[in-house]
C-alpha cells in the first residue's frame, strides 16, 4: 500500500476552513498524549489549559489583554504575508515602537495632554516603522532574503531596550532595578471597568475591520493579493512589487510598533528589560492560523491568548514547566500548516482499497 | 527508408501501449489509449492541446505513471519507473521546454545529464563527432547563452542520442525552430530512422507531419479517435480528426482603408533586463490606424522585451521611443498609456495576462483598474470596487466572445486554455481599443478559439484600430497580416506587403538576414 498526495483541480474552500479546526483537533490530541507522558492527567490538563482560563472574570479579561497584541501584530502579518512578504521581525519592531513611544513619558514626563497619549502611539508607529523599514530597504536594494534580516533585528532592538533600561534610561530613584520610570497620567493607556482591559482591544478590533475592507473591497487589497500570487500579472497591471513591499513592512512594522506601545503604556505601565512574551513570534501563528484574513486574525488572536493564560494555568496548578504555552502554539503552527497541504492536495492511498 | 536489419527481430511493434489510462482526479487525461510504434518509422501523435498527448509521453517516459493500462517494449510488458529507467531501456526524449545551464558549455550541460558509465572519455570529441555525423553542427566548447533556440535543441537531441536510444520521444521539436533549422532537422531524423531508431513526433503541425512521418495517431479529449497514414491524408482531413468538426474560415476583404499613425516606435533601444534577456536595437515601427502588423520571428529573439517595451511594463528613458496616438509616452507606465486607449495581451495567459487563483471579475480589473469604463471608474478608494459593473463586463465579455466557464465567475484558472484565451482578448477588445498589442494570440489554443480570435482581431482593426501582433505562427501572421516584419536577436527587419512576401524570405529574415554587424549599432 502506497499513500500519496495528488493535486486537486482546485483549492478546496472546504478545507480552507476546516483545516486550522483539524489543526487545532491535532494539537489537543498530541498535547493530551505530551501531558500524559509528563504523568499528568490528560483530560484534566486540557481543561486547565484550554477551559478553565474561559471560566472566570479575571481570566476572561486576562484572555483580552494578551489578545489585543496578538490581533494588532496579526492583522499586518496576515496583509504582509498575502503578498509573499515574510516580515519575521514583529517582536523587535514591536521593541522598537515601545522604545520611540517610550521617550514622551521618560523626556517629557510633564507634558499631560491627551496629545501626549497620541504622540507616543505616533512614534511607536514610527518606531516599528523605522525598524521594519531595514529589511524592506535591504531587500529592494540588494535582494537580500528579508526573513533572516528581519528576524536578525529582532535582536538587535531587544539589545537596545535592555541597555537602555539598565543604563541611561533607568529610573533614578528605582532602587538600582532595570526600569525606566513609571508612566502615569496621560502617558497611561485608559483602562475600562475595574479590570485591565484598556483601549488597546478596541484600536485592534477597529483595525482589523479597516484592514478586511482594504484586503477584500478596495483596490489595495487586491495590488497586494495578485503582487503575492503572480508578480508578472501585478506588473502586468501596473502594481509595482518595491511599492508593495515598502508598504507591507510598513504597515506591519508600524502596528507591531503600535502594539510595543500599548502594552508599554498599558498592562506593563514602564519599560523593564522584557516587555513582550513573545508576541511578534506568537503572531504569526496568529496570522496563518486566522487564514490571512483580518477578521479570521481576531478569533486567532483569541484562542493563542488562551494559550498563554492556559499555560500559566497548567504551570501553576500542575507545576509544569512554563515551556508549555510555547510547546502548543510550535504545536499549533506546524499542524495548521500540515493541515493547508490539504486544501490544494487530497491524501490517497494506492494499492489497497482504492481511495479514501 | 528500409531497414533490413530490424525486419527480422521478433515482435512487429517497437513499443506497444495497450488500454493505457491516466486518470487526474476526477479528470481522464487519457482513456483506453492504443499507439503502436515500429523501429524505423517516424509517428506522429496529433491533437490540440489538451488532447492529451503530452500525459501519454510523459508514461511512456516514466515520468508519470499509468492508472491502468500496459506498456510493451519488445514484446515484453514493463514498468517504466522513471525516466531514468526509461533511458536505461533505450527510450529518449527532447522536450519542448529545454533544461540547460545557460552559463555552462555544451559538453558540461551533457556531461551533467548523462548516466556516469557515459560521461567518462573524451566527451567534447563524442559529441563533436556525433553531432556531424547527424548533421546537428555544435561546437562543443561553446556557452549555452550565446546559443540559438534551435542549437539548443541540437544539444538536448546529442544528448539522447549519445546514449543510443532505440526510441526518440520529441515534444513539438519544430515550434522554435525556423523553417531551414526545421528542414535540417528532418534530414537527421530520416538519418535515425534510416538506422532503426523509431522517433514519436509529437506535433500539431500537420504539413510537416504529412511530409515527415509514416504513421499517425490522432488523440482527441484523451482518446485515440483515428490511426491514419499521414501521406494519404491531406491536412484539412487530419484537421477534422484533430478538431472533430471542420474549421470556422476567417472572412476578411482586403483594400480597405488605413489611416494615421497610431503606434510608432522610433529608434527603441532597450538594454536587457537580466543577463540572458535580449537586447532591443534601433527598433523602427508604424502601425496606423486600420491596419494589423505581424511580426514574425523565432521565440525567444526579443518579443517578449519588444511586448514590454511598447506595453510599459518596462519603461524607456526615450520619450520618443514609444508613441501612442501621438503622446511621446516612452516614460509612461502601462495604467498610462491604456488611458491613451491602448490595450495589450502578453503571450502567458497564466500568471502574466490572468491570476489563476483570482475570479474572472477580479481578472477584469487586473488589467482595466485605471481606465474608466462607460465613463465610470471600477473602484472609488476606500469606497470600495464596484462589483457590480465588473459582473456586468464579465457577461458582456462571455457572450461576445462565446467565454465558457463552469460558473458565470469561475477562477480563471479553471477555464480550458482556449477559453481562458479568449477572455483574456476580449477583455481588452471589449474597451474598443483604439491601439491593440498582442503577442502570440492563439498560443496553445483549439481550432475553434484561435478562429474566434483572429475574426475578432480583424473586426476590430477594420473598425479603425491599428493591431501589431506578434506571433511564430506563420499561418497566423499571413491569415491576419496586413504587414509583415520579422524580429531577430532583438532586431526588427524591414516591414513589407504581407502578399509581398514567401514563407521562404520569412525563413531567411528570421534567421537573421537583416541584423546589422554587432559593433555597427547607431544610437
Amino acid at each position: 500500500m502506497q499513500l500519496i498526495l495528488e493535486k486537486r483541480a482546485q483549492a478546496s474552500a472546504i478545507m480552507n476552513v476546516a483545516s486550522p479546526v483539524l489543526a487545532i483537533l491535532l494539537t489537543v490530541i498530541l498535547g493530551g498524549i505530551i501531558f500524559a507522558a509528563m504523568g499528568q492527567p490528560p483530560l484534566k490538563a486540557l481543561y486547565i489549559y484550554f477551559i478553565d482560563p474561559l471560566t472566570n472574570m479575571w481570566s476572561i479579561e486576562e484572555v483580552l489583554v494578551k489578545a489585543a497584541p496578538l490581533i494588532l501584530i496579526g492583522i499586518g502579518l496576515a496583509v504582509t504575508f498575502r503578498a509573499n512578504v515574510w516580515n519575521i521581525g514583529a517582536e523587535g519592531q514591536l521593541t522598537a515602537g515601545a522604545l520611540l513611544g517610550a521617550m514622551i513619558p521618560i523626556f517629557f514626563a510633564e507634558w499631560q495632554s491627551p496629545l501626549a497619549l497620541l504622540a507616543m502611539f505616533a512614534l511607536g508607529m514610527i518606531g516599528g516603522a523605522a525598524l521594519a523599514a531595514i529589511p524592506a530597504l535591504l531587500k529592494i536594494r540588494f535582494g537580500v532574503n528579508e526573513i533572516l534580516t528581519s528576524l536578525m533585528l529582532v535582536y538587535i532592538a531587544q539589545l537596545l531596550l535592555d541597555w537602555l533600561v539598565r543604563g541611561p534610561w533607568k529610573d533614578p530613584h528605582g532602587y538600582n532595578f532595570p526600569k525606566s520610570v513609571a508612566f502615569d497620567g496621560w502617558h497611561l493607556v485608559p483602562m475600562f471597568g475595574d479590570g485591565r482591559v484598556h483601549l488597546g482591544l478596541f484600536i485592534a478590533l477597529a483595525l482589523a475591520v479597516v484592514l478586511f475592507w482594504m484586503m477584500n473591497r478596495t483596490i489595495k487589497g487586491f495590488e497586494i493579493k495578485v503582487i503575492g500570487r503572480a508578480p508578472r500579472a501585478g506588473a502586468f497591471a501596473g502594481f509595482s512589487k518595491t511599492g508593495t513591499v515598502w508598504f507591507c513592512f510598513l504597515l506591519s512594522g508600524a502596528l507591531a510598533g503600535l502594539a510595543g506601545i500599548i502594552e508599554v503604556a498599558g498592562p506593563i505601565g514602564q519599560l523593564q528589560p522584557r516587555i513582550s512574551p513573545s508576541y511578534g513570534f506568537t503572531a504569526i501563528i496568529v496570522a496563518f492560523l486566522g487564514r490571512l484574513n483580518p477578521i479570521g486574525v481576531i478569533f486567532a488572536g483569541l484562542l493563542l491568548a488562551i494559550s498563554y493564560i492556559g499555560g500559566e494555568g497548567v504551570q501553576i496548578e500542575l507545576g509544569v514547566s512554563d515551556k508549555t504555552a510555547q510547546v502548543f502554539q510550535g504545536m499549533l503552527l506546524f499542524f495548521i500548516l500540515m493541515c493547508d497541504t490539504l486544501i490544494h492536495y487530497r491524501v490517497r492511498f494506492l494499492g489497497a482499497k482504492g481511495a479514501v | 527508408m528500409s531497414n533490413p536489419q530490424h525486419a527480422s527481430e521478433p515482435g512487429k511493434y517497437l513499443l506497444e501501449v495497450r488500454s493505457l489510462s491516466k486518470l487526474f482526479g476526477d479528470f481522464c487525461a487519457n482513456d483506453q489509449i492504443n499507439l503502436a510504434i515500429e523501429a524505423g518509422k517516424i509517428h506522429a501523435l496529433l491533437g490540440e492541446n489538451g488532447a492529451g498527448k503530452s500525459t501519454l509521453v510523459k508514461m511512456i517516459y516514466g515520468a508519470l505513471q499509468p492508472t491502468s493500462g500496459d506498456i510493451i517494449w519488445q514484446a515484453n510488458t514493463i514498468k517504466v519507473d522513471n525516466p531514468a529507467a526509461a533511458r536505461e531501456l533505450g527510450i529518449g526524449m527532447v522536450f519542448q521546454h529545454f533544461s540547460l545551464f545557460e552559463a555552462l558549455t555544451v559538453t558540461e550541460n551533457i556531461s551533467l545529464a548523462l548516466p556516469p558509465q557515459l560521461r567518462g572519455g573524451d566527451l567534447s570529441q563524442r559529441i563533436a563527432e556525433l553531432s556531424s555525423n547527424y548533421g546537428l553542427p555544435l561546437n562543443p566548447d561553446a556557452l549555452v547563452a550565446d546559443l540559438s533556440v534551435g542549437e539548443r535543441q541540437r544539444i538536448e537531441i546529442v544528448r539522447c542520442l549519445l546514449q543510443e536510444p532505440r526510441l526518440l520521444i520529441m515534444d513539438e521539436p519544430t515550434a522554435v525552430l525556423t523553417p531551414q533549422e526545421a528542414d535540417a532537422l528532418f534530414g537527421t531524423l530520416n538519418r535515425l530512422t534510416s538506422e532503426g531508431c523509431a522517433v514519436l513526433y509529437i506535433s500539431h503541425r500537420l504539413e510537416e507531419v504529412k511530409q515527415l512521418c509514416h504513421d499517425a495517431t490522432i488523440l482527441r479529449h484523451g482518446e485515440v479517435v483515428a490511426r491514419v497514414d499521414p501521406q494519404a491524408e491531406t491536412a484539412a482531413t487530419l484537421a477534422q480528426h484533430m478538431v472533430g468538426s471542420s474549421v470556422h474560415e476567417i472572412k476578411r476583404q482586403d483594400g480597405h482603408d488605413t489611416g494615421n499613425n497610431l503606434l510608432q516606435l522610433i529608434n527603441l533601444n532597450q538594454p536587457a533586463d537580466t543577463p540572458f534577456g535580449v537586447d532591443l536595437l534601433d527598433v523602427n515601427l508604424q502601425v496606423r490606424s486600420g491596419e494589423i502588423v505581424a511580426i514574425a520571428g523565432v521565440a525567444g529573439n526579443g518579443q517578449g522585451e519588444l511586448f514590454s517595451a511598447i506595453s510599459g511594463e518596462t519603461t524607456n528613458a526615450d520619450f520618443d521611443a514609444v508613441i501612442i496616438d501621438d503622446v511621446a509616452c516612452g516614460q509612461l507606465s502601462i495604467n498610462g498609456r491604456r488611458q491613451l486607449s491602448a490595450a495589450f495581451v502578453p503571450e502567458e495567459r497564466n500568471g502574466h495576462g490572468a491570476v489563476a487563483d483570482c475570479p474572472l471579475t477580479d481578472n477584469i480589473l487586473l488589467s482595466r483598474h485605471a481606465v474608466r469604463d462607460q465613463g465610470e471608474a471600477l473602484h472609488k478608494g476606500w469606497l470600495g470596487i464596484d462589483h457590480q459593473h465588473l459582473d456586468n463586463i464579465n457577461t458582456r465579455i462571455a457572450k461576445a466572445y462565446d467565454v465558457r466557464s463552469a460558473t458565470m465567475d469561475a477562477e480563471a484558472g479553471s477555464l480550458s486554455g482556449g477559453n481562458l484565451q479568449k477572455f483574456v482578448v476580449g477583455r481588452e477588445l471589449d474597451r474598443q481599443p483604439r491601439v491593440l498589442v498582442i503577442n502570440q494570440p492563439t498560443w496553445g489554443v483549439d481550432a475553434g478559439a484561435a478562429a474566434l480570435i483572429r475574426q475578432a482581431l480583424i473586426d476590430l482593426s477594420r473598425q479603425g484600430s491599428a493591431i501589431l501582433v506578434i506571433s511564430q505562427d506563420l499561418d497566423e501572421i499571413f491569415e491576419l497580416a496586413d504587414r509583415v516584419a520579422v524580429i531577430s536577436r532583438g532586431q526588427l527587419s524591414e516591414v513589407y506587403a504581407a502578399q509581398d512576401l514567401s514563407r521562404e524570405q520569412i525563413g531567411l529574415l528570421m534567421s537573421g538576414a537583416h541584423e546589422k554587424p554587432a559593433h555597427a549599432t547607431s544610437s
